[in-house]
């Protein structure tokens, strides 16, 4: 089976939501619908205090090339536009709603019928996925047209499909997967033809037999679209990772897929861009998973974008009493949260809930040289030495070795024996060896 | 619910840890320490339990009253290096030497250079090279294996394969005495079989990677091979070379020590090279009959240079194309 040629680690996947049914949480009674996104700028509101808006209504308009637009996701009455503690620790623009009723706007489709014929043209396709405010649902949050549309001179030759899933306790793919894999590859096809290529490839890694198996039967009926099962790895998900794992290409230092000719969408953004294009339904609802090794109820939930988590976290049980850390998405990648006060965002893919011996990191360490974090680190570095220099601030050093192709996975740290925190050192260099770098292209 | 641990992620750890790695090795060892027992008898106990008590002990002592840092004697990696240091010595050296050697490894070759981690050199080689250059007699004359032998200082001597080869004397033992072990040497480094199995348990749990091993005894194989080829009257077969002396244990279990050796599958090779063809170099021509411990000393000297130019495989390097 395949998987990816350099380093790579196997945590325990404690998936206890695996294969449980997505449930539909409670509307809430207020949402607080934040304007901006992990990159790029911030959105413009353009609603105001006092305002009615319905589901589906934009509220928020890009900002610039890597912005989204924002729209509401519940209907009801602006109670204002102010800041809001987001779950990147920040406060940040958002806009607060008041629900009443569920009133979605006319023109969109939310039966759960399939529309299967798609003959829009591809500047109509694209317009739709930019208007219904889609981002990557991996991480990242970039917006997806953004990814669609390749630079002048580069043509994609085949699309990969990121349904990996590779952080341990996360399934919102997975489940997403079970149950709208028709929507799915409907939503690939739609990006087959945007792109212009005949080839689209799923890589799901092998501990998801039953959404392999369903994938791969429907298929049958879409020409081009084949399903890559893979042998489980983290990070897998990695974008450089899985098109190392497919296409055995590596794309270089410093560059984009396209510059190994192709594009990688996550399975979750692919069903919007089914919705937004073949629905008219912009991204105002997400599936989270709620887990953790105490959680009463670990499942998947559809959420409203805007729901509190502590709302979403009292629906699916509670927040357990041995609760140490909570952590906003996967637990090699995600970030720990102050307070789950804090909303839903079109990034949000999970919570997790850390038991208190799980909280506490153990104490460092000397390096005892064991190459452990060298083997594992999926861009061939060398984090033992990155944190050296991090600590002894030796930038160029740092530059030199190749630093910032470090994509923060954190397999490294995950290894150590010596419990040393070289993700933390590595990612504090990263960022001013960054502003170096940055510097240098303005002078 | 008390306050939340906020953190950078990653949120989990793998729970691997240095006392979790130095025992792996210790227990890797053990087949090779049996065999030991089983030939050179009390010897063999006296010198394994002298040389790891005293090497915690000394570790102990110089961390509390001259570096007054946090104790590291849990770790293991004291204990260790007293085995290894112990495996590396004949069965019927003095104790006093042994108590010498034990400070020289501890005090002088890892902690004066701050503890785990920072030493150079392997600090089981530095003790045993020390003993080796002050007490050549004590440290040349090997017990003769005898099962369960009750004997300790006045123990029967043995000539080892490589120095029966070296000067032309003595009737070679057969190839399959030393893969078992009987014949005389340290009493860690007689038995191939059991130091394989050691191998195979290390790279199994993943504690080493076959690189540096196996670079040295190909090395040494297809080095002395030649040499045999060229002149067999004059020079053993790569076989003898392979199964006798120190070697397999050298390349197992000193050149492997995870702080002295390269950082990368590639640096290894080199270093695992370097040793092999050192060896071979100073056993055939140089004014020891063996020649390991030596070679991975000089070899870990090269370990920062080893490291400073050559780098691990780059994701994005070009790669060979493999499915
Ligand atoms: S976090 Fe960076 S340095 Fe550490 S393993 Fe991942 S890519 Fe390598
Ligand atoms: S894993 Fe930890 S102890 Fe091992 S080399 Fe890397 S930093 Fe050092």
């Amino acid at each position: 089976m395949k998987t990816f040629r350099i380093g790579g680690i196997h945590p325990k996947e404690n998936k206890f939501s695996a294969g449980k049914k997505i449930q539909t949480i409670e509307l809430p009674k207020q949402v607080v619908i934040p304007l901006s996104h992990y990159i790029g700028t911030p959105s413009e509101a353009v609603i105001k205090k006092g305002d009615l808006v319905k589901v589906g209504q934009l509220i928020g308009k890009a900002n610039g090339f890597i912005s989204a637009n924002v729209h509401s996701s519940v209907s009801g009455k602006v109670t204002k536009v102010d800041v809001q503690l987001d779950a990147t620790g920040y406060k940040r623009p958002a806009v607060f709603i008041d629900v009443e009723g569920d009133e979605w706007l006319e023109n969109i489709d939310k039966s759960s019928d399939i529309v299967r014929e798609c003959t829009l043209p591809k500047d109509e396709i694209l317009r739709r996925i930019q208007d219904a405010g889609i981002v990557g649902l991996g991480g990242a949050t970039f917006p997806a047209h953004v990814k669609l549309t390749p630079p002048p001179g580069k043509k994609a030759e085949s699309v990969i499909i990121n349904a990996v899933e590779c952080e341990s306790y996360l399934t919102n793919d997975h489940g997403l997967m079970l149950e709208k894999a028709e929507e799915i590859l409907i939503g690939i096809k739609i990006i087959m033809q945007v792109l212009d290529v005949k080839k689209a490839f799923i890589g799901i890694e092998a501990n998801k037999p039953d959404a392999i198996k369903l994938l791969s039967n429907l298929a049958k009926n879409y020409t081009g679209i084949e399903v890559v099962p893979l042998k489980v790895s983290y990070p897998q998900g990695g974008e450089k990772q899985l098109i190392d794992a497919i296409l055995r290409r590596q794309v270089p230092s410093g560059k984009i897929p396209i510059e190994v000719g192709t594009v990688v969408q996550n399975v979750g953004t692919v069903f919007a861009i089914y919705e937004a294009v073949q629905k008219n339904k912009p991204m105002i609802e997400r599936i989270v998973t709620v887990t953790g090794k105490s959680a009463p109820n670990p499942g998947n939930y559809r959420v409203r974008i805007g729901t509190m988590l502590s709302e979403l976290a009292l629906d699916a049980g509670g927040v357990p009493e041995d609760t140490g850390k909570i952590v906003g998405g996967g637990p090699m990648m995600g970030r720990s949260l102050m307070t789950l006060d804090v909303p839903t965002a079109k990034g949000s893919a999970g919570i997790l809930y850390i038991q208190k011996q799980e909280s506490i990191r153990k104490p460092i360490q000397n390096c005892i040289r064991c190459t452990k974090c060298v083997t594992v680190c999926p861009m061939g570095l060398e984090p033992f030495l990155l944190m050296n220099q991090s600590e002894r601030n030796m930038w160029p050093e740092m530059e030199a070795n190749r630093t910032m192709d470090c994509i923060e996975c954190g397999s490294c740290s995950y290894t150590c024996p010596s419990n040393r925190p070289l993700l933390d050192y590595i990612r504090f260099g990263k960022t001013t060896v960054g502003g170096i770098i940055r510097n240098r292209a303005v002078k | 619910m008390d306050k939340l641990v906020i953190s950078p992620a990653p949120h989990i750890h793998g729970g691997d840890s240095v006392s979790k790695n130095m025992t792996t090795v210790i227990v890797a060892l053990v087949p090779a320490l049996l065999v030991g027992l089983y030939y050179f008898g009390l010897g063999a106990i006296i010198v394994t339990l002298t040389a790891v008590i005293s090497c915690i002990l000394f570790e102990y002592l110089i961390q509390k009253y001259i570096l007054k840092g946090t104790n590291s004697i849990m770790d293991g990696s004291a204990a260790l290096t007293g085995l290894l240091l112990a495996l590396n010595l004949p069965s019927n050296i003095p104790l006093w030497m042994v108590i010498i050697g034990s400070l020289v490894a501890i005090g002088i070759a890892k902690m004066s250079f701050g503890g785990l981690g920072n030493n150079p050199f392997n600090p089981a080689l530095i003790g045993r090279v020390f003993l080796l250059i002050s007490f050549p007699v004590a440290m040349t004359s090997w017990p003769k294996p005898i099962p369960f032998n009750p004997s300790y200082l006045d123990a029967e001597t043995a000539a080892t394969p490589l120095a029966m080869m070296k000067s032309h004397f003595g009737t070679l033992p057969t190839t399959l005495d030393l893969f078992l072990g009987n014949m005389g040497g340290s009493l860690g480094e007689v038995s191939v079989l059991a130091l394989l199995i050691g191998l195979i348990y290390l790279l199994i749990k993943k504690i080493i990677t076959w690189h540096i091993p196996i670079s040295i005894l190909v090395t040494v194989f297809i080095f002395a091979g030649i040499l045999n080829l060229a002149n067999p009257e004059q020079y053993a077969s790569p076989v003898i070379h392979l199964f006798s002396g120190g070697l397999m244990l050298g390349a197992v279990f000193m050149a492997t020590d995870y702080v002295t050796s390269p950082m990368n599958p590639r640096g290894m090779l080199v270093f695992g090279v370097g040793i092999g063809i050192i060896t071979v170099l100073i056993r055939t021509f140089g004014a020891y009959p063996e020649g390991v411990s030596f070679a991975i000393l000089i070899m870990n000297a090269f370990t920062p240079l080893i490291n400073t130019y050559i780098k691990p495989k780059r994701f994005g390097e070009k790669v060979k194309v493999n499915n």
